[in-house]
């Protein structure tokens, strides 16, 4: 059994992938801008990260092709290229998100909480 | 040793001194990277301050050979590990690009003696040589995104710089400087990602990274909605590093908190570079006339840098703290480097990037001699435990250290543009280049910046030469000979690039031609 897809419906399933990649995209962003507390602003900028590895790798990415190998065998392959620079940006985003908790524990320690708000009252309090 | 055999000797030697010319681009960026590995590995300050110090004063010598043979023979190529552009990475140095090094380069070599009495004052002694690791980590990235020509790396090098900032300016001595690290790690991080999902698009519509393929290759495309989709995302990230008006929101914090001469190096090179990388895309990548048609980027431009120059500073008037004042007032200053850029004609850019190299050895005057300030005033007892600096803690700062608050004056009088000094020189071509399209108005908005200017830097001035020094002032005493040194030359910078314009406006007219296309 077939099931009749509209054109609208099909152009829609057909790039899921940049579906994905936008929600998550916009998704992390907002986390980002609407919490208070640090660690979760932390995850949001994950998120938001992580979806431009998924903007990078789909298009790299060929129905039907292999990993890309020097053989007669092979002809259509996937192009690597991206795979490369998201591994670093993969690094880069590790790195940010490290220093990130690191200033958040520092940060608890000085202040006592991780709550922007709370921090921002009292700082203009004083 | 017959002559044959000296013959032969001295052509290898020759080999070999020209191979090592060749390499000078990747020594360039190489150096300090292997200078911050080593001083992580020293743990002590004052050795791994002599380190950067060694590795600083490398920079400029090198910056400068490549400047000399790019204005011999043109633009140098070097290919990344012999991997040919545009597979591989390629360094490319131009007129725009040398220029930038130089800059960078210069600033950071003058500023470097400072940094002991005033890092080893304000950090603690097991931190230190972190704080030069980071610094020269700092130092590559930035070298790094100013060379590179190509557009995935620049981003690999903005998080380098970036990173390694976000560390100098949490170790500062206010609790508060944490949080300003952390605001800036988030706006920077997400300006960063906006930039490489620039790329992303860039990427898929061209299938190369090689800016110079990348500007070719749209060529001949026309124009589409990715390539403004692109366009949009990179203007945006840049703009966020480099603190355009409303997205300068990370900047005064992380400028008043940060250890005096992290915000001096920061503030004289970091918000340059990325200024550097926003005209890279504008004039070199996406060429002239795709712009203005479909979306009108240098009107957009031209009105947020504007709205800079006055908003920031009023607001700038209003602050209490020196080192905040003077943040906002780099706000001010990176809108008329935007102005130059917007405007999008010889004189016009031409003013944007003169004022890069003028605004630079303005700011680095102006916050180290805060940061000497600073420095004494917290060697008297009552005082040891300050975090930032108050107007008011100026008070009759004249009497007891006149020349650091003659380079002080010297600062602010190029800030405000008075002839004689370098801020006059990037004034006059805005305003020729505001003239040059008719545009009457801007030269009043100029003038009225300048002002505003003269208000928030005439504050300060009025309190530390005229008021009677307070206590705790009178105690402190003269700054040390090597800041004394750091200030003077750019005091000393000040008043030559205001006179002589024959290095920063000679260099800054022929980039602005190879931009525009108008030939040397």
């Amino acid at each position: 059994m077939t099931i009749a897809l509209t054109p609208v419906l099909q152009e829609f399933v057909a790039h899921y992938n940049q579906w994905i990649t936008i929600f998550l995209m916009v998704a992390g962003l907002y986390i980002v801008i609407a919490k208070d507390n640090m660690i979760k602003k932390l995850v949001g900028l994950s998120l938001f990260q992580t979806s431009v590895y998924l903007l990078y790798i789909s298009p790299g990415k060929i129905l039907g092709g292999t990993a890309p190998i020097l053989d007669e065998r092979f002809t259509v392959y996937s192009n690597p290229l991206p795979h490369v620079l998201i591994l670093t940006a993969i690094v880069v985003g590790v790195a940010t998100l490290a220093l990130g908790l690191a200033l958040v524990v520092r940060i608890n320690e000085a202040f006592g909480t991780i709550e922007e708000d709370e921090i921002f009252e009292r700082e203009l309090g004083e | 040793m017959s002559a044959g055999e000296l013959a032969v000797g001295t052509a290898a030697a020759v080999a070999h001194t020209r191979t090592l010319s060749e390499q000078l681009p990747a020594l360039q960026v190489v150096i300090p990277l292997l200078g911050a590995v080593l001083c992580a590995l020293v743990r002590k300050g004052t050795l791994a301050w002599a380190l950067a110090l060694a590795v600083t004063w490398v920079m400029p010598v090198i910056a400068l050979a490549l400047l000399w043979r790019v204005q011999a023979s043109g633009p140098i190529s070097y290919a990344m590990g012999g991997w040919a552009p545009p597979w591989g990475i390629e360094y490319r140095i131009d007129a725009l690009s040398a220029f930038v090094l130089l800059l960078v380069s210069g600033v950071a070599a003058a500023m470097l003696p400072f940094a002991r009495k005033s890092i080893a004052s304000e950090i603690d002694g097991d931190k230190q040589s972190w704080f030069y690791t980071m610094f020269l980590l700092c130092l590559t990235g930035l070298l790094g995104i100013t060379i590179t020509g190509d557009a995935f790396n620049a981003f690999v090098f903005l998080e380098i710089s970036s990173l390694s900032t976000y560390v100098m300016i949490a170790l500062g001595s206010d609790r508060r400087a944490l949080l300003a690290a952390y605001q800036y790690l988030i706006m920077g991080t997400i300006g960063a990602t906006l930039y490489v999902i620039g790329i992303g698009f860039l990427y898929t519509l061209t299938g190369t990274l090689n800016l110079a393929d990348i500007a070719t290759r749209l060529a001949t495309l026309g124009f589409s909605p990715p390539m403004l989709t692109a366009l949009s995302f990179l203007i945006i990230g840049i703009s966020l590093k480099l603190a355009l008006f409303p997205l300068h929101v990370w900047l005064p914090g992380a400028y008043a908190y940060a250890p005096s001469f992290a915000t001096a190096f920061l503030a004289a090179t970091a918000t340059k570079v990325a200024v550097y990388l926003l005209v890279r895309f504008l004039y070199s990548v996406f060429s002239l006339t795709t712009l203005s048609e479909p979306l009108p980027v240098f009107d957009l431009l031209l009105a947020l840098s504007i709205a800079g120059m006055l908003g920031a500073s009023i607001v700038a008037v209003f602050q209490d703290d020196v080192k905040r004042l003077l943040a906002y007032s780099s706000v001010a200053q990176i809108g008329y480097i935007m102005l130059g850029v917007s405007l999008a004609n010889g004189p016009g850019l031409t003013g944007g990037l003169v004022h890069l190299a003028n605004h630079a050895v303005t700011k680095a005057a102006l916050f180290l001699a805060v940061g000497a300030a600073y420095y004494r005033l917290r060697t008297v007892q009552e005082m040891a435990s300050m975090t930032s600096l108050k107007i008011t803690d100026l008070a009759g700062l004249g009497r007891q250290m006149p020349w650091t608050l003659a380079v002080f004056t010297l600062g602010g009088l190029s800030i405000i543009g008075v002839p004689g000094t370098a801020g006059f020189i990037s004034k006059w071509y805005l305003a020729l280049g505001a003239l040059e399209k008719g545009w009457w108005w801007v030269v009043v908005v100029i003038m009225a910046s300048s002002l505003i200017a003269v208000v928030y830097i005439g504050r300060v001035i009025e309190i530390a030469w005229f008021r009677e020094p307070a206590g705790p002032l009178r105690e402190a005493g003269r700054p040390h000979p090597s800041m004394i040194f750091s200030m003077a030359l750019f005091g000393f910078a000040i008043v030559f690039f205001g006179l002589d314009t024959s290095w920063t406006a000679k260099l800054a007219v022929s980039a602005a031609n190879m931009l525009l296309g108008l030939g040397q």
